[in-house]
């Protein structure tokens, strides 16, 4: 076998992550129609070479309803944390830029938001916009931005004092030059690792709050959906609704984990020679 | 503490202006759509007002606010009791659960945590790690699902859900009863609450090891044991504490959806009934008890900083 070095293992991590998260989505798009197909002539089948993952007590292909649940799941969760992010880095900037009266009032959202506990926000904020999509995707979307709103307030705070903006500004160069030619380059790796980090927890949130019925409806084949249905049919030794899905789930999460990961490492210039 | 309190009040403003502009309307929800139509103009005019619709909200927060601050915290609607009696009831279950949820998998995460720090890239340390991955990636509500698997369906060792026996009364439910009923939601909430602090710990136990006085420490021959409980323990027990703290949020999250699947009468369960009843009032309360909860946790963290360390202590309080 041929010894890789670390930043060699650590690419070919980061795109087997995103091919394997790519087609899940792409295929999971595709098969939107089929996760639907009920026959009865097939129903309450245990996982085996045809049905890889059993059907259900309609008779609907579970490998396929994972895949086209999971695909739901990670396009919720990347429009919710693209969403988020962006209000992050918006308010994180405004909150260090903008004066005093600004950073308070930012920060007291971080605050309040940080207090209610998210599910319970995730679930009145799903109320207040008619539960459903919508419901979900501002709902994911509002609750996730403060912790990186913070690393971005912090890191600009610290920016504003560095020596080459110093200068800068006394060069008179414009604010608006500032922002874009020295201070965002340094914020974009940070940005981009947050934002993929915040895609497990925006999946993890679509997927619990459409359990507890807040969220997808429950025709659609979501992930949520299909392990609530699936609880009722545990009793009865129907392992495979549960089992499959989940652990299809948790693997999306924990790709999109390595994948945050595997870049802050290549987007770290202290891990060049590793 | 005014700072708190004034977040309190603005935590239940906020929750007030969500469910206020909710489209969902709780007539619609509860009664549904077929006997609304069956219904005459008087009985849903009544209904209407049993369920506060038409009121403007601002009148309305102001009447909530007031009642509250005297502890009234108005009529659940779908309970029929107080609000005030229906969350005692059922933070006394949430609070058994998570409480020992809490302590489990804090103490059980603070030291795996430090296991697994000792010594970073060994193989008990990549165990520890990867098995944290994976439980920070795993929803609390499907770990339930699996467990309730395990052993309820299949092993049939333990009760497959609510918080006491199905068909004895009260009086008649031992305390045998209500432990084996919280042993499933218990272990899975701590399961699931351990990651965090592991990771967290491991981290800052790692940073320790590496740290010259303790480098000092081994030149000098101190066994590993005496290293961990003289040097590494109070440093990484700070940060641990406060997680551990600021984590009440997390654990009360995880409880929402455990109760969920166990069908245990915690206050998850009740603000998931609200939030689909439309129960207004009830939905309020929670949110605002579990604020409390929530910041005071924060608190309690801020203070203890002081108490484990020092040079904190002498630079004034930070709360």
């Amino acid at each position: 076998m041929i010894r890789l070095n670390g930043r060699i293992k650590t690419v070919v991590l980061f795109g087997i992550a995103i091919i394997f998260l790519i087609v899940v989505t792409m295929v999971g798009a595709f098969f939107s129609e089929a996760a639907m197909v009920t026959d009865f002539s097939r129903k309450d089948l245990a996982p085996g070479a045809r049905y890889l993952f059993g059907t259900d007590w309609l008779g609907r292909d579970m490998f396929i309803r994972t895949l086209t649940g999971l695909s739901m799941s990670i396009r919720i969760g990347i429009l919710a944390a693209g969403v988020s992010s962006v209000l992050a880095l918006l308010l994180g900037t405004l909150a260090a830029t903008m004066g005093k009266a600004v950073d308070a009032a930012i920060t007291w959202v971080i605050d309040l938001v940080m207090g209610i506990p998210h599910i319970l926000l995730l679930i009145l904020i799903s109320y207040a916009f008619g539960k459903g999509f919508k419901g979900v995707v501002i709902g994911v979307a509002l609750t996730h931005w403060t912790s990186l709103a913070r690393v971005i307030r912090g890191e600009v705070l610290q920016l504003k004092e560095a020596l080459y903006i110093q200068t800068a500004k006394k060069l008179g160069v414009s604010n608006a030059q500032i922002a874009w030619k020295h201070m965002f380059p340094h914020l974009y790796p940070q940005f981009l690792v947050g934002l993929i980090l915040m895609f497990p927890h925006a999946i993890l949130h679509e997927a619990s709050i459409t359990f507890l019925g807040f969220g997808l409806p429950p025709e659609q084949p979501a992930i949520g959906v299909i392990l609530s249905e699936s609880m009722k049919y545990l009793a009865m030794g129907r392992w495979w609704l549960a089992l499959f899905p989940g652990l299809f789930l948790v693997l999306t999460v924990i790709l999109f984990d390595v994948a945050g990961e595997s870049l802050r490492k290549l987007l770290d210039p202290g891990s060049v020679h590793k | 503490m005014i700072r708190m309190l004034l977040l309190l009040f603005f935590v239940s403003v906020a929750a007030f202006t969500l469910v206020s502009v909710s489209p969902i309307d709780p007539l619609q929800a509860n009664v549904g759509q077929a006997a609304l139509g069956a219904m005459s103009q008087e009985q849903i005019a009544k209904l209407s007002e049993y369920w506060g619709v038409g009121i403007p909200p601002v009148e309305r927060f102001f009447a909530w606010a007031g009642d509250f601050f005297r502890g009234d915290m108005g009529m659940s609607l779908l309970y029929r009791q107080p609000v005030t009696k229906v969350i005692g009831v059922k933070l006394v279950n949430s609070l058994w659960l998570m409480a020992i949820a809490w302590m489990l998998s804090g103490i059980v995460g603070f030291i795996l945590g430090i296991l697994s720090g000792i010594r970073e890239g060994s193989l008990l340390d990549r165990i520890i790690k990867g098995y944290s991955l994976v439980i920070a990636s795993t929803p609390a509500f499907w770990l339930a699902l699996v467990l309730l698997m395990v052993f309820a369906v299949w092993l049939k060792v333990l009760p497959i859900g609510l918080s006491v026996p199905i068909g004895v009364e009260a009086s008649g439910v031992t305390i045998a009863d209500r432990i084996q009923h919280a042993i499933l939601p218990a272990i899975t909430l701590s399961i699931t609450g351990v990651a965090n602090i592991t990771l967290h710990t491991r981290e800052k136990m790692i940073e320790v090891m590496e740290s010259d006085y303790v480098l000092f420490a081994k030149a000098r021959g101190e066994s590993t044991y005496r290293i961990v409980k003289n040097h590494a323990l109070r440093n990484v027990l700070l940060p641990a504490l406060t997680l551990q703290f600021a984590s009440i949020s997390e654990i009360f999250g995880g409880s929402v959806l455990v109760e969920q699947v166990f069908s245990y009468p915690g206050l998850g369960q009740a603000a998931v009934t609200a939030g689909l009843g439309s129960d207004v009032p009830l939905l309020l309360g929670i949110t605002v008890i579990s604020a409390v909860f929530v910041f005071g946790g924060n608190l309690i963290a801020n203070l203890l900083y002081g108490v484990i360390d020092p040079r904190i202590r002498r630079g004034g309080s930070r709360a």
